[in-house]
């Protein structure tokens, strides 16, 4: 699956490390996503998009996932993200997927996360969402956004 | 339509933070909320977000939805890394002595809307032949 994004006329692909539970730093990756898209030039609301999945990615990551890869990549017809950990992977994907379905730590709450909103707003904002884990396994999340 | 952020100030007898310099933009639309997953859910752009939460990740949300400007409710005291965030993102940033009804209920009246039925634009993009343009 990872493999076949690199099929397409790439335009620009950046890489980012994720350091799990660096809350000093998190959201950062996604503002740097946001400032390299502004960059380009794409429609408020395309960025606004592309950002608010990346924060929900980055912050699942941060929060459960583990250290982990983050990517962008702009190709001639879509905007890709890509997050990758080694962490625990998700038991029960159905049951993630569903809103308000959280296992947020108190510190979490503490933060504003935990609403149980990040893989439905994933979901929402982006045109294919991709996920692929196991218990054990880690979770790579694919999301693409068609310009 | 809409308030400017200097009227908003008055309204709740708020403190300014950061955003001094920022007194003069137009706010016309509000949104409150402790959860930062609930305002990345909602279509908030160019809104106030009014909000209990003191934490850097009040304002990075903030930056990802585009919104305009923050108020923390109940005479919270911002921390330190909370103030320096915002004024790395050039964010208005200001704390009122209300709860979050009662600023809600004075903003609301003097005119400033929810975001529930604002028109979502969000699935607009480029046409393809736009984006060539562009790059």
């Amino acid at each position: 699956m990872e493999d076949k994004i690199l099929e397409k006329k790439t335009i620009l692909r950046k890489s980012f490390r994720i350091k799990f539970n660096d809350f000093v730093r998190a959201g950062e990756v996604s503002i740097a996503i946001q400032d390299i898209l502004k960059n380009i030039g794409f429609t408020p609301d395309f960025i606004k998009r592309v950002s608010i999945c990346a924060y929900e990615a980055e912050m699942n990551m941060i929060m459960h996932g583990g250290d982990g890869d983050a990517s962008l990549t702009v190709q001639e017809d879509k905007v890709i993200l890509e997050f990758k950990d080694q962490g625990p992977g998700i038991e029960d994907l159905d049951w993630a997927m569903r809103p308000g379905t959280s296992t947020a730590k108190p510190e979490h709450l503490e933060m504003g996360f935990g609403a149980g909103m990040g893989f439905p707003n994933m979901k929402t904002n982006s045109d294919i969402l991709y996920v692929d884990t196991a218990k054990g396994k880690g979770t790579y999340v694919r999301m693409e956004f068609m310009i | 339509m809409g308030l400017r952020l200097a009227e908003i100030v008055k309204i709740l007898k708020a403190k300014i933070i950061t955003g001094n310099d920022k007194l003069n933009i137009m706010i016309e639309f509000a949104c409150a909320s402790d959860l930062m997953s609930d305002i990345l859910r909602g279509n908030v752009e160019n809104c106030l977000l009014i909000t209990g939460l003191n934490s850097v990740q009040t304002i990075k949300t903030a930056v990802i939805s585009n919104i305009s400007a923050i108020v923390l409710v109940r005479d919270k005291e911002p921390l330190q890394e909370v103030i320096e965030e915002a004024k790395k993102y050039e964010l208005p940033f200001l704390s009122t002595p209300f709860t979050m009804y009662t600023a809600c209920g004075r903003l609301f009246s003097k005119g400033l809307k929810g975001v529930d039925g604002r028109q979502d634009t969000r699935k607009k993009n480029y046409s393809k032949e736009e984006f060539q343009d562009k790059v």
